[in-house]
């Protein structure tokens, strides 16, 4: 295959960005899309005849879909054209011959890029941190199976549990808003009895967190969902927002501070 | 000779670690609050012990190469983690777990350590529940358990087949926790290049900041490493990009001991190299062992055709197939444990029976099993696997059966460690993949997980104080120090001669090479000739590559190119290390198999006489590297031919 690659680059977070075009011919269509860009860059640090040149840095780690660290923007799509894929499960099969793609970094308020196709992510840990864990500690706990799950709740803490925390979700909001991601988090607990006794006042610190982190409302476009590379559905963002407002906080509640998931 | 002492304790196998805990030392909390830790690596083990550690009360720094804890590639594992808990009243237990890994690992791993895994499992999986981790579940609301290779139980608790994203994220949760009450403070994107040594114990580490480039430097009264696995010196190994042994070796080279660095485990269901454009190979679960059929044709001329396109899979009759796993190895059947059924593989493959259009490839067959229990029962299980294989490979794998071939997963080899996880080095720590210490020769399936989980929540928590309760008055350490000093000067100089050699291959160019040699002569099979070769091939390997690299980009800012290239330093050497020790051990055993030394059948052929023992090299500056010997007593056990057979 030959095509035709529109690259944002960027050398850091203060610097002004701009679009490079590069040219790359017989690309196998079994090729993933981030070995096709390896093959750009060793085609970069090769053909250039000065030094220092600079490679386009980009975010990737498994290469199998999992890590959630890959965050290309293809085509105007966050993870490019294949549903429910990560872009480095993406292959060129699914492009033409002579394309042009153009390749963007994510772009979201909270995730301030670091270089090129980098993007620093850390306000999805800062929410996590804020209330995304059940506060319990190594060991003293009773046996696993002393509390039966009913095996629908299970599944369905299963499917909120999938989110890889990539960020497409937030990339693909016109408000760049981190609803499915926090609806996802805060529904696997929701769904499990282990995470009923902190429910209340893990939604509502992970929102609060969410909105001081300048994560925009829902749009309700379901832009999302859409996007999302484990097809996480929103259902779990009405499942939050029942969370949220059946749990109103009361005085009591604020009067409490440190520890624990709030 | 030997300078290693284990520092097992004394009493029957099953009370060791209750009598190590009950006369252990002990660090009371205020004291805790004054002591730091620093721990490399936030994956299972990392994850864990940072988090266990915070929770007691110790001052934390934990690092991470990637942008977030949670991407450690723990995330990747798929099919599940072992525990004794005999919820299937299948006949497990505690020693039958600890007797199947001892076996598994071919009598190559430390008797009290595995009993030691063993006992934790249990709790582990208790934890993992109470943190929220959606494992799978029966009908009935109890927790399911499927098997897996070298086991004749189910014990094997899974979360569809992505176990180990949610364990790692139930350890990233209970780390969230304690970054979000300030008892662990957190470094992203930051690469540890030195361990710093003061007076002869671990007491900080030098760390590149990848997003301006700077050399960082912390203190610590003890350092943790839970850097993983090297498997990525073979180029293509299913591990992540990022995963590396940079860590391990700059231990190495500060006076830890390396042990069993030959011992890698080829992980026989991946799908198959198919172009040289190739950056990774993908893992396909273990588990789909326990419902896939392997075979390759019977007939030399349907295998051809196969190759050739000629033939499809389903066109070859049930008679003309060869089940050689089952045929084989009939009491395990397609569930032997992964050396052997990766060896299968390649025997069937070399001997021209192999099928892809490589040739090096054999069938992974659902058809059966779809029939048995119907397509919605194989999906539920496998669903995203299948996925996963169709997007990478363009074929449904519920019409066709898989291809597969065996690729380096997992090193059973890292740093030497005694019974508390200690290395040779007084204050640093190896945990997960990164020790040597359970896995013998040969890791079991499932194993992995839970030994990361056992070191970072129920041992090192424990034998850290251990440590600890001498150094309780000792002062926080002051990063100006001379040691601090010279170990920043070296990684500088380092740095500045890789940007100046503007050579002209690029560093990937060299990492091919590097697993070219690596795959050929220290892989599946090994002989003296090759490792020999091996030896001087990286040798000379690592000349051109001081001569003829070619680092772009700069020194300051995020530069991929340098941080490949500062990896790669370590991997020309550490491959080196894995041949030598290749070389000198003439047995086969576990992944270890030496050509010479096999059976008429073709089976391991293993020498306890003379090799039932761990290897552990010293580094020497400006020479070969020295080996040191742990004899391998077993006290509670026969040791035994395997036989998966009967």
């Amino acid at each position: 295959m030959k095509l035709t690659l529109k690259i944002w680059r960027q050398e850091n977070a203060k610097a002004k960005g701009r679009f490079e075009t590069y040219q790359l011919d017989n690309i196998s269509s079994d090729c993933s899309f981030l070995e096709m860009l390896d093959i750009l860059n060793e085609q970069l640090v090769n053909d250039q005849v000065k030094l220092p040149v600079d490679t386009i840095s980009f975010d990737h780690d498994c290469r199998e879909g999992i890590c959630g660290m890959c965050s290309l923007y293809i085509n105007g799509r966050p993870h490019g054209p294949e549903q429910g894929t990560t872009v480095c499960q993406l292959h060129m099969r699914h492009f033409k011959d002579g394309d042009t793609i153009t390749i963007e970094p994510w772009r979201a308020g909270p995730f301030p890029v670091v270089k090129d196709l980098m993007v620093d992510r850390l306000a999805f840990d800062k929410i996590i941190q804020a209330g995304g864990f059940t506060s319990v500690s190594t060991g003293g706990v009773p046996d696993a199976n002393a509390i039966p799950i009913r095996k629908e709740d299970a599944d369905l803490a299963m499917d909120a549990a999938a989110c890889i925390g990539c960020g497409a979700c937030v990339a693909a909001c016109k408000n760049a808003s981190a609803m499915l991601f926090v609806a996802a988090k805060v529904s696997q607990f929701a769904l499990l009895p282990q995470g009923k006794i902190e429910a209340k006042e893990r939604v509502h610190a992970m929102v609060a967190k969410m909105d001081e982190l300048g994560f925009g409302n829902c749009s309700n476009t379901y832009a999302c969902e859409a996007e999302c590379p484990k097809n996480i559905s929103v259902e779990n963002i009405a499942r939050m927002n029942r969370e949220y407002f059946s749990q109103a906080v009361t005085k009591a509640d604020r009067k409490q501070n440190g520890g624990g998931a709030g | 000779m030997t300078k290693l002492n284990a520092k097992i304790p004394s009493g029957p196998l099953a009370e060791k670690w209750t009598r190590y805990k009950t006369d252990q030392k002990l660090v009371n909390p205020a004291n805790k609050r004054k002591l730091d830790i620093i721990v490399v690596g936030t994956g299972l083990a990392g994850a864990a012990a940072a988090a266990s550690f915070g929770e007691m009360g110790f001052k934390v720094k934990v690092f991470c190469i990637q942008d977030s804890p949670r991407r450690a590639h723990s995330i990747a594992a798929q099919g599940g983690i072992n525990a004794a808990k005999n919820y299937p009243n299948d006949g497990d237990s505690v020693y039958r777990l600890f007797y199947d890994t001892i076996k598994g690992g071919d009598y190559r791993a430390r008797e009290a350590n595995v009993y030691r895994l063993a006992e934790v499992s249990n709790s582990i999986i208790d934890q993992c529940v109470a943190q929220g981790v959606p494992f799978a579940r029966e009908y009935s609301g109890y927790l399911d358990n499927r098997s897996f290779g070298g086991a004749q139980v189910s014990r094997t608790f899974y979360a569809r087949g992505q176990t180990g994203q949610q364990l790692l994220l139930g350890a990233y949760g209970a780390l969230s926790k304690e970054i979000g009450l300030g008892h662990v403070e957190l470094y992203h994107r930051h690469e540890m290049l030195d361990l710093v040594l003061i007076d002869g114990r671990a007491r900080g580490i030098i760390a590149r900041n990848v997003v301006t480039g700077e050399l960082e430097r912390f203190a610590a009264h003890a350092v943790v490493l839970a850097t993983g696995g090297y498997g990525n010196v073979y180029f293509l190994s299913t591990n992540a990009m990022n995963s590396n042994g940079s860590a391990a070796m700059r231990a190495f080279k500060r006076g830890a001991f390396f042990a069993n660095p030959a011992y890698v485990q080829i992980h026989p269901t991946c799908i198959p190299v198919h172009g040289d454009y190739q950056s990774k190979l993908t893992l396909m679960s273990e588990s789909l062992r326990n419902d896939g059929r392997i075979w390759v044709p019977k007939k030399k001329e349907d295998a051809e055709k196969v190759r050739k396109g000629v033939l499809k899979p389903r066109d070859i009759p049930e008679n003309d197939r060869d089940y050689y796993l089952e045929r084989r190895y009939p009491a395990f059947g397609n569930l032997v444990p992964r050396d052997v059924a990766s060896r299968a593989a390649k025997e069937r493959c070399d001997a021209g029976f192999g099928v892809g259009n490589t040739g090096l490839a054999v069938y992974l067959d659902f058809a059966e099993s779809i029939q048995r229990l119907g397509r919605n029962v194989i999906e539920a299980r496998y669903g995203n696997l299948f996925q996963m294989y169709e997007k990478i490979v363009d074929e449904n794998p519920y019409e066709t059966p898989m291809m597969i071939y065996p690729a380096v997963h997992y090193t059973m080899g890292g740093l030497w460690v005694d019974y508390e996880l200690q290395t040779t080095v007084p204050g640093l720590f190896a945990a997960g993949e990164a020790n040597f210490s359970d896995h013998g020769a040969n890791r079991l399936g499932a194993s992995a997980l839970m030994q990361g989980l056992a070191d970072g929540y129920f041992v090192l928590p424990y034998t850290i104080q251990n440590y600890l309760a001498d150094q309780i008055s000792v002062p926080r350490f002051k990063t100006d120090t001379p040691e601090f000093d010279e170990a920043e000067k070296k990684i500088h100089a380092e740095i500045d001669r890789l940007l100046s050699v503007k050579g002209k291959q690029s560093v990937d160019t060299f990492h091919r090479k590097l697993g070219t040699i690596m795959w050929e002569n220290v892989g599946m099979g090994r002989n003296e000739a090759g490792l020999k070769l091996a030896i001087e091939k990286i040798r000379l390997l690592r000349e051109e590559f001081w001569k003829d690299v070619r680092v772009v980009g700069s020194k300051t800012g995020v530069n991929q190119e340098l941080e490949k290239a500062l990896r790669l330093v370590d991997y020309l050497e550490l491959g080196e290390l894995m041949a030598r020790d290749a070389l000198l051990r003439n047995e086969s055993c576990g992944g270890h198999f030496r050509e010479e030394y096999q059976t008429e059948d073709g089976e391991a052929l293993r020498d306890d006489q003379n090799y039932k023992y761990v290897s552990a090299w010293e580094y020497k500056p400006d020479d070969v590297p020295e080996k040191h010997v742990e004899p391998l007593n077993y006290e509670f056990i026969e040791v035994k031919t395997r036989n998966y057979k009967v």
